[in-house]
Parts: structure tokens; C-alpha cells; sequence
């Protein structure tokens, strides 16, 4: 199995308060790997780091190593927006820009210099379908997004993200402001997403956690507690912290 | 609500705990009755089998309606699949022993077992299988899997003991005549029912290995399940 995206000995700051405390972890291609732990934890700022969105909190320092098939993605010399190009992210939520459907999906390529039509057309149709969201706007791609239902905002959202054909896609709870049968819908995309993508993603939802990943990685105050196949982690995890957290029995 | 969760879980625990002191209860009044071919006792077993029943499919139900209500996970999750499973067991060891008492019932009825040459002394072997119970038990209740452990190895002389109890039976029915087949067939039965029990034993020993350690030993050799427990022992 070969490692897509890695951390080494990840230290994370805000101002003087520590958030994540030496992570070591690796992203296996083409598995989905999800991190659970309490509010607080560091999972989102966690996930945050791996597409450089904490760039963009002040007053935040960041020491070790991430890496993106083996080369890093932080230094001077990194081109960020190329980055998030191939590490994208999902939102907890939807926030489909006010523009018609079609555009939301054709934003990023455009701003990636595509201009054929033709090809926009097809790749936004490629990126509706890999969504599982083309049958059911295929007649309104005109009509604005924001008329979408949360669901398929959210389906919208991960099309977007798709179109510009990344490599990883980061996922904050990205069920969370939906209903069951919506986040079924993204769970069972998840599942198919897989096959093209390295999917990350962050849940508070156990049992989604549970459903939708391979691996899955706990946190707990900053520290990454235990990480294993989510079999395994769910039915006998090795460290009492975890399983006190996965049953409920915490604090 | 995950509170709600222990309460329950805390509440299967009593109940298969009560079906335990219950399937005890038969098995003891089985030995007995056999011991004393006591048809009294006999009848009093086969007669009162429906409470376990009762017990066992009201235990079930709630062991389904926890996992549907709360998904549980990890020791949560084993401890539930491990009671139904305990559950069935002590069920099927208080089926035995209404199998016992109807060996009994007949050995009673063939007015032979005073002056019969053909008689065995089950309470050597009864205590063992009752110990193993009891045992298996409470190693579930203490969360014990060295003392569980411990049972699969009582089992293996319960096997032995069977086997010398069909020699010792086969002998005397060859060098002596026969004057009662079904006598001897229902005499010799016992250690089958006996035997039956322990491997039931045998398998809430089993489960209560998984419960603990999260491995399942079912078909495993003896010396690979003691590496199994002393390896997590140690950790």
C-alpha cells in the first residue's frame, strides 16, 4: 500500500498553546482514514495542516514534517495554491458559492486557465456524476446553487473540490449539518471515492467514523493516541483511552 | 444516554447471571438425582425447564434491542456478542439436564439400579462438570481469562472420564449377561449429557477468552490459547 500523504513529528502552535503535540502519521492511497477524538482534540487543526489552511490563522507556528507523495508541502518554496489543488477540502458547511451550479464547479477550473467549453462542460458533468449529484441537476445547471437543498449542496461542494482533480480530499465533518438520508448519500460516496482519491476525513459521529473509513486515527488533547485499521479499533482497540472514548465512557 | 447504555448492559450482566445460578441449580439437582435415582427430583427438573426457557429468549430479546438501540462498540460490543452466545450455552446445559432426569426417570422404572452390577458412580464425574461450570462463570463475571483458561483444561479430563466410563460399562456388559439393554444404554447416557455440559462449559470459557482479550481461541490448541492470555497478560 503505498503512502500518499505523511506527517512527521508534527508540532502545532497557536500563539503559545500547543495543539498538536509530535504526530507521526501516515495516509495510505486510496483508503479512507478517519480522525475521531472529543472537541478540542486537535483532529480539525490537524487536518487543517495538510492542505496549509492554518497559513491563514494568525500568530500560528507549525515545526516537522508533512509530505505529499514523499515531498514536502512546507517551505518557502511552496506554491500553496497548487497545494490545494491537489489537497482539496470539504466543509462541515455547504458553501457552494452564489453562482449558478454549473459555475460553482467550473470556478476552479477556470481559475486553473481552462477555457474550452467543451471541455469545461464535460469535466463539470464528469465531476456532478463522480458526486453522485448529475441526475439530479442535469436540467438546472443554470439555476443558482444556493437553491439546492443542504444535501446536494453539500454533493455540489465535493464536485467542486473534484473538478480540479486532486489527489486527497480533506473532509471536516462534512454530514454533520445534514439529515440521515443526505449523509448516507455522502457516506456512500465516500465509499466510491475511494477508488480515485485519498480521502481524509474528520467526524464527531462515531458510528460514521465506524462506516466509512479504513483507518481510523483518535486524538485526544493534541496527542495522537492510537491509530489502526477501523475493524480492529472499533471492536478491540489497544489503549484504555480509546476505547473509554468509543464507548462513551470518557470523563 | 451512554450511561443509559452501562445501565443496561449492567442490567444483561444480572439476568445472565440468574440463568446461570439457575442452569447450576439443575445440574445439581441432576447429579443428585442420579446419585439417589430420585424420580421426585427428576420430575421436579423436567417440570420447572420452561422458567430457564423463559429466561433465555427474554435475555436475547434485550441483548438484540441494546445492539439496535446503541451500536455499541469494543468491550461493549463483545460483552453482548459473548452473552448471547452464553446465554444459548446455559440454555442448551439446562436442556442436558432435563435429558438427565429422563435417564433417570427410566433407570428408576427398570426397578434395577440397587442390585444392578451395571451401576456407575456419576459423582466424581458430576462434581468435575459442575466445578467447570461454576468456573466458567465466574471467570465471565470477574472478567478472568487465565481462570477461563483453566476450564478448557478441566475438559479435557472430563473427555477421559467419559471414555473410561464407556470401557468400564462395555466390560461388564461382555462378561456378563445382559439382562436389561436399555438399562445399560441410559446408564452410560449420563456420561454422555455429562460430558455434553462440559463442553458448554467449554465454550463460555471460550467466549469469556474473547470478551477479554478480544481473540477468538475457538479451535485452537491449548498451548497457543495459554500463549494467547499470558501475551496479553503481560502488556
Amino acid at each position: 500500500m503505498n503512502v500518499k500523504m505523511a506527517t512527521r513529528n508534527l508540532n502545532f502552535y497557536y500563539g503559545d498553546f500547543k495543539a498538536l503535540s509530535d504526530i507521526t502519521l501516515d495516509f495510505q492511497e486510496h483508503r479512507a482514514t478517519a480522525l475521531i477524538g472529543p472537541s478540542g482534540c486537535g483532529k480539525s487543526t490537524f487536518l487543517r495542516c495538510l492542505n496549509r489552511m492554518n497559513d491563514l490563522i494568525h500568530n500560528t507556528r507549525i515545526t516537522g514534517e508533512i509530505t505529499l507523495d514523499n515531498e514536502p508541502i512546507y517551505g518557502s518554496r511552496i506554491d500553496f495554491v497548487a497545494l490545494r489543488r491537489r489537497v482539496g477540502m470539504v466543509f462541515q458547511k455547504p458553501n457552494p458559492f452564489p453562482k449558478s451550479i454549473f459555475e460553482n464547479i467550473a470556478y476552479g477550473l477556470k481559475v486553473n486557465g481552462i477555457k474550452n467549453k467543451t471541455l469545461l462542460a464535460n469535466k463539470v458533468e464528469e465531476s456532478l456524476k463522480q458526486a453522485a449529484l448529475w441526475a439530479e441537476v442535469k436540467d438546472r445547471l443554470s439555476e443558482s446553487a444556493l437553491g439546492l437543498s443542504g444535501g446536494q449542496q453539500q454533493r455540489l461542494c465535493i464536485a467542486r473540490a473534484l473538478a480540479v482533480e486532486p489527489d486527497v480530499v480533506l473532509m471536516d465533518e462534512p454530514a454533520s449539518a445534514l439529515d440521515p438520508i443526505a449523509t448516507q448519500k455522502i457516506e456512500e460516496l465516500i465509499h466510491e471515492l475511494k477508488k480515485d482519491y485519498t480521502i481524509i476525513i474528520v467526524t464527531h459521529n462515531m458510528q460514521q467514523a465506524a462506516r466509512v473509513s479504513d483507518t481510523t486515527a483518535f486524538f485526544y488533547m493534541g496527542v495522537l493516541i492510537e491509530v489502526g485499521d477501523t475493524d480492529t479499533l472499533f471492536t478491540r482497540p489497544q489503549k484504555q483511552q480509546t476505547e473509554d472514548y468509543i464507548t462513551g465512557r470518557f470523563g | 444516554m451512554k450511561k443509559h447504555l452501562q445501565t443496561e448492559l449492567e442490567q444483561i450482566k444480572k439476568n445472565i447471571l440468574e440463568l446461570g445460578a439457575m442452569t447450576e441449580d439443575r445440574l445439581q439437582k441432576a447429579i443428585t438425582a442420579v446419585y439417589e435415582t430420585n424420580r421426585e427430583l427428576a420430575r421436579e427438573i423436567i417440570k420447572t425447564d420452561y422458567e430457564i426457557d423463559n429466561l433465555e429468549v427474554e435475555i436475547e430479546e434485550e441483548c438484540l434491542k441494546i445492539i439496535a438501540l446503541h451500536q455499541p462498540v469494543a468491550i461493549d460490543l463483545r460483552l453482548l456478542a459473548v452473552t448471547i452466545k452464553i446465554n444459548n450455552d446455559l440454555e442448551r446445559m439446562a436442556d442436558e439436564a432435563v435429558n438427565i432426569a429422563h435417564r433417570v426417570k427410566a433407570l428408576a422404572e427398570s426397578g434395577m439400579v440397587d442390585k444392578n452390577e451395571f451401576y456407575y458412580d456419576y459423582m466424581p464425574m458430576g462434581k468435575k462438570v459442575r466445578n467447570m461450570v461454576k468456573k466458567s462463570l465466574n471467570a465471565f463475571v470477574n472478567e478472568d481469562a487465565r481462570a477461563a483458561k483453566d476450564v478448557l483444561v478441566a475438559d479435557d479430563v472430563v473427555d477421559i472420564l467419559r471414555s473410561e466410563i464407556y470401557d468400564i460399562l462395555r466390560e461388564r456388559g461382555d462378561t456378563q449377561t445382559i439382562r436389561d439393554t436399555g438399562y445399560l444404554l441410559n446408564m452410560f447416557l449420563i456420561s454422555r449429557h455429562l460430558e455434553r455440559i462440559a463442553d458448554h462449559a467449554t465454550n463460555i470459557a471460550e467466549e469469556v477468552i474473547y470478551m477479554v482479550e478480544g481473540e477468538i481461541v475457538r479451535h485452537t490448541d491449548i498451548g497457543a490459547i495459554d500463549e494467547t492470555v499470558s501475551k496479553n497478560n503481560e502488556e
